[in-house]
């Protein structure tokens, strides 16, 4: 299980015991880049399903925007430096 | 104004959009010996492991470069004539600056051993030759390769990806010893043993056969012969100097600037792989070979450069890297014990890509605290009362929290009998700390951004 089917499952469990009913809008999140860490060698726009520019996110600190990303986590996990993380917000 | 930026590296071309950020309309023009845009040199690790194709290290596209109004110029500069402010480039070509910036970087030592021309010998050094490598690699069947440092252990993991035989050679009993203490060495040794490569201890090379051209064996200095295709250096990095040969220039192991990234000559910077750097806490001038210094020093340059007097402040040199699976962390002064440290420094006399002079220095009043779980581990290195270096392994939790603390230089003599028994207790006081730190930054930034 990765983190975010962990991050998912938790937030699941969490919603049903609350009696609430669709997981992906209770949980907000976004990947947050640490830009000392990177060295811009592309991989994780490489692993990106959608076509994020990833690399460019991480060169200027930004996070990925929502709208753009179906938060499936890809970029963190291949990312060899440790720059992407996953911050959780809730609604 | 005409700004003149010889290297299209990490830090050529943040020094160049810098000076774009500043100037809006001044000339920029940038230099590049190789026929590419920019590209990420660490990059070129994970196109030998087949991971990216290796178009994806291009890190800026020509129309980044179009849009901030950069000439790129593709060509090898040869010559520079302070006195008369230009520059000659092999194609005989003069370009003229009002202002100056050095950026070339480093390159591979050479193999220094019969035999060193001869196919087969590679290095992972450029964008040309990591595709030559690759191609090379694919056809190859065994392969040896020798050097401490991280380049070293990245070749042999590329080598191992492609399905060659890799046989990796240590001079000593220990992996990359100026750097890792044995259990932290042993750790790393048993990833690379999983990864299918040999590791040869105490084992030096003397010379590189061959026949028609090509590397067939390699013989050590215990005379043992290896039978091989290919040949992988990475013994360390130079500084690419030879334009500044025979100018006033200062150079020392690297070209020697002060604080605002300036020379001793008046509009002559020079930042990153190929720039050696006063820092007035230890008081010396510092060479790292890593890319978040040279993009930071590009910065500095690129402001001094538009008329800022902005000094140039060292972080701690940190890098964080994936070898074999494993990832390690390392910041500030690591090194357990200099006086052992001569090995690959004093033998070898080079710097390795990715690290930092400032790793092998001693602390003033050293001692040290160390902690194991498994295959996570973590080395503290402390100056008195004072944290000044670290090095993680495996869980990556306290990377974060350690670099924070190390960089705000704070007092940790409360947490002393923590931090020394190591486990959980050190982990719990150094995120107590580590959220204070944060804490005061914040407030501070809030009430200076308040008043
Ligand atoms: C395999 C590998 C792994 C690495 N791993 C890490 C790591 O894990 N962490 C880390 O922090 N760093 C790592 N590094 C080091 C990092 O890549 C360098 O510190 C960084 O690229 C330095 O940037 P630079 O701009 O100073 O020089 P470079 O990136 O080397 O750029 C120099 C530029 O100058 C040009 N040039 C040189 N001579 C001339 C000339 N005479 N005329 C015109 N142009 C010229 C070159 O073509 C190039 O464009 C690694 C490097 C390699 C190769
Ligand atoms: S994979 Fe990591 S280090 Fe590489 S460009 Fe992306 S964020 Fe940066
Ligand atoms: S989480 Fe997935 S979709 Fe979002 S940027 Fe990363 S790889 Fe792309």
């Amino acid at each position: 299980m990765n983190l975010f089917q962990q991050l998912f499952q938790a937030s699941a469990e969490e919603n049903n015991s609350q009696g609430d009913h669709d997981i992906q809008l209770e949980l907000v999140g976004r990947v947050v880049p640490d830009s000392r860490r990177c060295v811009q060698c592309g991989v994780c726009s490489f692993n990106c399903p959608i076509g994020i520019p990833v690399r460019e996110y991480a060169r200027q600190g930004l996070p990925v925007q929502m709208a753009d990303c179906i938060t499936c986590g890809q970029c963190i996990q291949v990312c060899p430096r440790g720059t992407l993380r996953w911050e959780v917000q809730r609604r | 104004m005409r700004y003149l930026i010889i290297g299209n590296g990490a830090a050529g071309v943040s020094a160049a959009e810098t000076i774009r950020a500043n100037d809006p309309t001044g000339e920029i023009i940038i230099i590049g010996a190789e026929p590419y845009p920019m590209y990420s040199r660490p990059g070129l690790a994970y196109v030998l492991m087949n991971e990216v194709p290796w178009k994806q290290v291009m890190a800026r596209r020509p129309e980044w470069y179009q849009r901030l109004q950069l000439s790129l110029v593709h060509g090898r500069v040869t010559h520079l004539d302070t006195a008369g402010k230009r520059v000659k480039l092999k194609n005989g070509r003069l370009i003229s600056y009002d202002q100056l910036l050095i950026a070339t970087g480093a390159r591979a030592v050479p193999a220094p051993y019969p035999g060193a021309d001869l196919k087969g010998v590679v290095y992972l050094d450029t964008l040309d030759g990591t595709r030559e490598l690759r191609s090379q690699a694919k056809r190859g069947r065994k392969a040896v390769v020798i050097g401490g440092g991280i380049t070293a252990l990245e070749l042999s993991e590329g080598l191992a990806a492609n399905h060659v035989r890799t046989h990796y050679l240590l001079r000593r009993d220990r992996l990359w010893s100026a750097v890792f203490n044995d259990d932290e060495g042993q750790l790393l040794e048993e990833k690379i043993r999983s990864h299918g490569v040999k590791i040869h201890y105490h084992s030096e090379l003397s010379e590189i056969l061959g026949k028609r051209g090509k590397v067939n064996a390699v013989r050590l200095t215990n005379g043992e012969i290896i039978r091989c295709d290919l040949v992988g250096i990475g013994i360390g990095v130079r500084a690419q100097l030879e334009m500044v040969q025979n100018t006033p220039i200062k150079v020392d192991r690297a070209i020697l600037v002060d604080q605002f990234m300036r020379t001793n000559i008046p509009h002559i910077y020079a930042a990153g792989d190929c720039a050696q750097v006063y820092d007035p806490w230890s008081e010396t001038y510092n060479l790292d070979v890593l890319w978040p210094s040279a993009v930071a020093e590009g910065q500095a340059a690129g402001l001094n450069m538009t008329g800022h007097e902005h000094p140039y402040t060292k972080g701690i040199p940190f890098n964080a890297c994936l070898l074999f699976g494993m990832h390690i962390t390392a910041m500030g002064q690591i090194n357990p014990r200099s006086d052992e440290a001569d090995g690959e420094l004093n033998v070898v006399q080079h710097l390795s890509r990715g690290s930092s002079e400032l790793w092998y220095t001693y602390p003033r009043q050293y001692s040290s605290a160390w902690s194991k779980d498994g295959v996570n581990t973590v080395r503290l290195v402390l100056d008195g009362d004072f944290l000044v270096g670290a090095l993680v392994i495996g869980d990556q939790a306290l990377a974060d929290p350690l670099r924070t603390v190390i960089q705000s230089r704070v007092n940790v003599s409360e947490i002393l009998p923590q931090l020394k028994q190591g486990g959980s207790p050190m982990k719990a006081a150094l995120e107590k700390l580590w959220i204070g730190i944060e804490a005061a930054e914040a407030g501070d930034n809030h009430s200076f951004g308040g008043s």
